[in-house]
């Protein structure tokens, strides 16, 4: 019983690490960028949430609404920053682009512990839901939800990717950018709509993550964020469906990790099996290996 | 005079030049000290200002000689720290009871960096099969492992700490070890090796069809880098007295990452100065601690997006070289007359 506790949480830590690195692995596959400010856009996620809730209560709308809100406001954000920050440096060498992404980073982080102080917050409940227990079995609501709406998420974007006309504008470009935009693709509007929807993403990430652990600080989006990267470059970093199986692969083993082995060394497992992944085949679990081109 | 008879300092000249330098600015600061101009307050912000060169000009090595982007230079600091300060605390029980402390502070720093370069090679070997990005994850993964373990283990204090660390640190001793580090870093940089490593940077795989072994000198670069990473570390444990393993995380390596890109990529004259820069800034402008760090990522921003090589660039200061442009700019001045004369003949 305790085991399939842990899995479950680990399933439920899993879906939420997915979301979040499809936005990593989206925008690597068609920039080519660590896009490191992806984690602080969770945090703002959270910040944004614990200020619309309160005025949502107002109105006696439930809290998990702010997730709409949140969605559309993270989105503006990844947009923005692509704008100003990435956008002039698509043609410079790949290491600028990449200490640009860790300025982003910082900058987000500083400024809201500037503006909310470095302290941690409490998220209001978020489903205000109780599940009736089955043979002495107590799902929780969260992980019910959390798993339901990524599995969801996830179906929906793979139809968004291989069916219709921005989705395969979005392959286009990430399989060659020059071709694509030779072929009349509008390049700057696909990459932007990457930029939208994997923060939105993030967004909805946040609210599910908020509903399992209720407390933010504006450095939380780091160590997500960090953890969130790993799963997509364990899964194969491009590849929609290698962040969700690491995604799923990570969760599972830190909450495994955390129960039968010590949960200050759980970190040092996700990392460690990070390191072996890499040793045994460096493009990930599920991806291929790609021969370089001179 | 001639036009084309330039004063040139020669190479056993240009030695003696910089020698004097050095040992002009230790005179300065040893009678600033003795003079009491520099209290014990300024003397611990000179250490730190060592510490903080070293740490730059090692990392510069990795990544802006060699190329490669490295997150987890405080995790080679955290080691050096650990294994130096170990060493000097449990001198006695090891037999080096006897030795004087500034010769046991520089062994102990020796030992630090040793063990620090065999994690650098631990790292180093993946590095050799994944590029670029991935480097850069894996060194934050291996810095991150470092700092838990380290938190977890008994030998180190645990998460409670290692205190109790003799103190040897002088500024005396750190400045030798400053100067000899910059020294060893532009030393191993001008020569063969220095050369191979930036091939390396600018084109593997030209450099590899070129007969030069990559993944020898990655490992060589980030080995050293990692050295001094840990002499640094050591200092740090010596002159602080107590470790923590939570100051050696993620957002220490990336203040060392925005030291070296802000004083550029590839210029270790940049990493000493924004490393100066960046370490009096905090001090003098403590009222604006809070403002600080947004402030420095906003610049590191925008210093990416206009001037990508970081402020310096490439460029590298020489003493002789200065000398021999003042030099000869004096004489031309002098000479102009017939100088400008003799460039219109010989138009």
């Amino acid at each position: 019983m305790g085991f399939i506790k842990q899995l479950l949480n680990g399933l439920q830590l899993g879906s939420i690490y997915a979301l979040i690195a499809i936005g990593y692995t989206m925008v690597y596959g068609i920039v080519q960028l660590i896009n490191f400010a992806h984690g602080d856009i969770i945090m703002v996620g959270g910040y944004i949430c614990i200020m619309l809730i309160p005025i949502l209560a107002q109105f006696g709308i439930p809290a998990w609404i702010s997730v709409f809100g949140a969605v559309v406001l993270c989105a503006i954000l990844g947009v923005l920053i692509e704008i100003v920050a990435y956008k002039p440096l698509r043609n410079s060498p790949r290491m600028s682009a990449l200490i640009t992404a860790i300025g982003v980073s910082l900058f987000l982080e500083n400024l809201f512990m500037l503006l909310f102080s470095p302290d941690p917050r409490n998220v209001p409940q978020m489903f205000n839901v109780t599940m009736p227990s089955i043979g002495g079995f107590n799902l929780s609501f969260p992980t019910l939800i959390t798993i339901i709406v990524s599995v969801l998420i996830m179906i929906g974007l793979q139809v968004f990717i291989k069916k219709t006309k921005i989705g395969k504008a979005m392959r286009a470009v990430s399989e060659d950018t020059d071709t694509a935009r030779l072929m009349g693709v509008n390049v700057n509007a696909t990459i932007s709509i990457t930029f939208a929807i994997g923060s939105g993403l993030a967004a909805v990430a946040t609210v599910l993550y908020a509903s399992a652990y209720p407390q933010i600080d504006p450095l939380m989006g780091s160590f997500i964020g960090i953890k969130a990267f790993i799963a997509a470059v364990l899964g194969g970093i491009g590849l929609i469906p290698g962040a969700m199986v690491g995604g799923i692969v990570l969760g599972v083993a830190e909450s495994l990790a955390k129960a039968y082995i010590s949960s200050q060394l759980a970190d040092a497992v996700v990392y460690g099996i990070l390191i072996i992944v890499l040793l045994v085949k460096p493009s990930g679990i599920l991806g291929k290996n790609r021969s370089e081109k001179v | 005079m001639d036009k084309n008879k330039l004063f040139k300092i020669g190479k056993p000249a240009s030695y003696i030049i910089n020698v004097a330098a050095i040992l002009l600015v230790w005179l300065i600061m040893q009678s600033l000290i003795s003079g009491g101009l520099i209290n014990s307050y300024y003397q611990g912000i000179l250490l730190v200002i060592g510490i903080n060169i070293i740490l730059a000009t090692s990392l510069n090595l990795a990544v802006g000689f060699l190329g490669e982007m490295a997150l987890g230079h405080a995790g080679f600091m955290s080691v050096g720290a650990y294994s130096a300060a170990l060493l000097a605390k449990n001198a006695a029980a090891l037999g080096f009871g006897g030795l004087p402390k500034t010769s046991l502070f520089f062994i102990s720093l020796i030992f630090g960096g040793l063990v620090a370069s065999i994690f650098g090679i631990l790292v180093g070997i993946p590095a050799l099969r994944l590029h670029g990005d991935y480097l850069a994850i894996i060194t934050l993964g291996f810095g991150e492992i470092i700092r838990v373990i380290i938190e977890n283990m008994k030998i180190t204090g645990g998460a409670r700490g290692l205190n109790r660390i003799p103190k040897l640190a002088t500024p005396n001793t750190v400045y030798i070890v400053t100067v000899v580090t910059v020294i060893i870093l532009y030393m191993i940089i001008r020569s063969r090796h220095g050369r191979a490593i930036m091939s390396v940077r600018d084109d593997e795989i030209a450099a590899e069809s070129l007969g030069i072994p990559s993944t020898y000198f990655k490992v060589l670069a980030f080995a050293i880098s990692a050295f001094f990473a840990g002499v640094a570390g050591g200092i740090y444990a010596q002159y602080i007295g107590i470790l923590g393993a939570k100051v050696f995380d993620y957002n220490k390596s990336i203040e060392i990452l925005v030291t070296v890109v802000l004083g550029g990529m590839g210029s270790f004259t940049g990493s000493i100065l924004a490393a100066i820069f960046l370490t009096i800034l905090p001090e003098a402008l403590r009222e604006f601690a809070s403002y600080r760090m947004v402030l420095y990522s906003a610049a590191l921003v925008i210093i990416m997006i206009f001037k990508p090589t970081g402020l310096l660039g490439t460029y590298e200061f020489s003493l002789t070289r200065l000398i021999e442009k003042i030099v000869n700019s004096v004489k031309h001045n002098k000479d102009n007359g017939t100088q400008s004369k003799k460039e219109t003949d010989r138009k």
